[in-house]
């Protein structure tokens, strides 16, 4: 059952906006994570809201505040212009909506793993004179590696089937932004477009299965290996 | 010079000492949770004291008075915890060498290798170690570090009678070969005896007697011998 040239488009180009939008989002989320798990700071709560209102949130509304920001009206978006590196109904404009609906899963996932990590091992690492950023690359960050994993992985599955965000912010453009998910809804609605769309679903459900696969094996993994990490 | 002067609240638990020592190895004994980590712990940056002094020989780690409150990192003191604390995603050879200075000579690796008994464990991760490996592994890495003092948590807790024994061997054999000043926590009367010069006695977060050495073994049935954790203290 092989995929027609189209389908294949839109599943390489669902693969290329998942990946760069998950990717060029992880320092952020990296620094949001360990803002959260091992900080204080005067209204946390709400700046942990802010981070998870895109879970929440329709993802059309996300869209929405996206096209009126980052488009070609938005602030944000005339400056891009300005500078040749338009955003709106461009590829990239999907891996940023994709990465901003995939942020909460990641952040969540990291925020997880470091809060695992002893602390102990941190304030031993000081000990031995290794500042901030080397306690974190050296120790917190490789003793969260499988929270890490499993965070990439569940983040590239909600960045890979995101549908709503994408669509308002950048529409459907095919070789740009119409992604699997779009794709898939067009073959919905079109007649005759029953056969593309069970193609199409079958990858969709096969990249969400390994994805979770993934997740849950790291996760699994990580919680079999108390040794490591003490009370 | 051990010069400790401290005020600390943990919360209901509170500590205050001033122990001031010319000699080198000093031994805050007593029984378990009566403040003898709490006061290491200050000492390594790790508690931030109310109010007080600490300064080992002309080098002050914190000061309330004067403002003076050393990061951890920048303390200059080998820590080694009851608990090892070693790195799980490293090696032996990784661990110890995390807190090596930037430009220290190979040979002061080779040494504390050999001195400790490591050499066949250089590759092997935490995990693979028996309680005495992971304890001198962490002895190691303290000493590697260079530091002006070295601060020894229970250095023999939870070890069985041989790795105690192999553990308090390797301590002895430190103290003879470099002149490192030492701040040990212990409730073991023989451990003390072997290793310190100076004993403070803590009970309940306040000094109860300084002794040098002499004293100290010329008073075997001292107050904890017999005892590690009294109630009123077990819960800290």
């Amino acid at each position: 059952m092989p995929l027609d040239h189209a389908e294949a488009v839109a599943l390489a180009l669902s693969f290329k906006v998942s990946l760069v939008g998950v990717f060029a989002s992880l320092p952020f989320a990296l620094g949001c994570a360990w803002l959260l798990a091992r900080t204080r700071f005067f209204g946390k709560p709400l700046f942990e809201g802010l981070l998870l209102l895109p879970l929440i949130l329709p993802p059309v509304v996300t869209g929405y505040v996206l096209l009126i920001v980052f488009g070609h009206h938005g602030a944000i978006g005339r400056l891009l212009d300005a500078a040749g590196l338009s955003i709106a109904f461009r590829w990239s404009g999907a891996a940023l909506a994709a990465a901003v609906m995939a942020f909460p899963l990641l952040v969540v996932a990291l925020r997880n793993a470091f809060e695992s990590v002893d602390r102990k091992l941190e304030n031993a690492a000081a000990t031995l004179g290794a500042g901030p950023w080397r306690i974190f690359f050296g120790i917190t960050l490789p003793l969260s590696v499988r929270g890490l994993v499993a965070g990439l992985a569940l983040a590239f599955a909600r960045a890979f089937g995101e549908f709503g965000a994408t669509i308002t912010f950048v529409s459907s453009i095919p070789g740009q932004t119409r992604t699997l998910p779009i794709a898939l809804y067009e073959l919905i609605s079109t007649p005759g477009g029953e056969g593309g769309a069970l193609r199409l679903t079958l990858v969709a459900v096969t990249v969400a299965l390994l994805a979770s696969l993934v997740a849950a094996l790291m996760l699994l993994r990580g919680r079999s290996r108390p040794s490591e990490i003490e009370a | 010079m051990i010069d400790l002067d401290l005020a600390l609240q943990r919360g209901e638990f509170s500590l205050e000492l001033a122990i001031t020592t010319p000699l080198r190895a000093l031994a805050l004994f007593g029984p378990s949770g009566c403040g003898k980590t709490s006061t290491l712990l200050a000492m390594a940056g790790l508690l931030h004291p109310r109010r007080g002094r600490m300064a080992i020989d002309d080098h002050v780690l914190f000061d309330s008075a004067a403002g003076i409150d050393l990061p951890a990192a920048h303390r200059n003191l080998g820590v080694v915890f009851q608990d090892a604390r070693l790195f799980p995603n490293m090696s032996v050879r990784d661990n110890l060498r995390y807190g090596m200075p930037r430009g220290a000579a190979p040979a002061a690796f080779d040494d504390a290798v050999s001195l400790l008994g490591l050499s066949t464990l250089l590759k092997h991760k935490p995990g693979q170690l028996s309680g005495g490996q992971a304890r001198r592994v962490a002895i190691g890495r303290a000493l590697l570090r260079r530091p002006r003092a070295l601060l020894l948590d229970e250095p023999l807790a939870n070890l069985h009678r041989e790795a105690r024994a192999e553990v308090l061997q390797h301590l002895v054999r430190l103290k003879q070969e470099f002149a490192l000043t030492t701040v040990m926590v212990s409730h073991q009367h023989d451990e003390v005896a072997a290793l310190a010069d100076a004993v403070a006695l803590i009970d309940d977060g306040r000094l109860a007697a300084l002794q040098d050495i002499a004293e100290f073994r010329a008073t075997p049935a001292a107050p904890y011998a017999a005892t590690t954790a009294p109630d009123r203290c077990a819960a800290r």
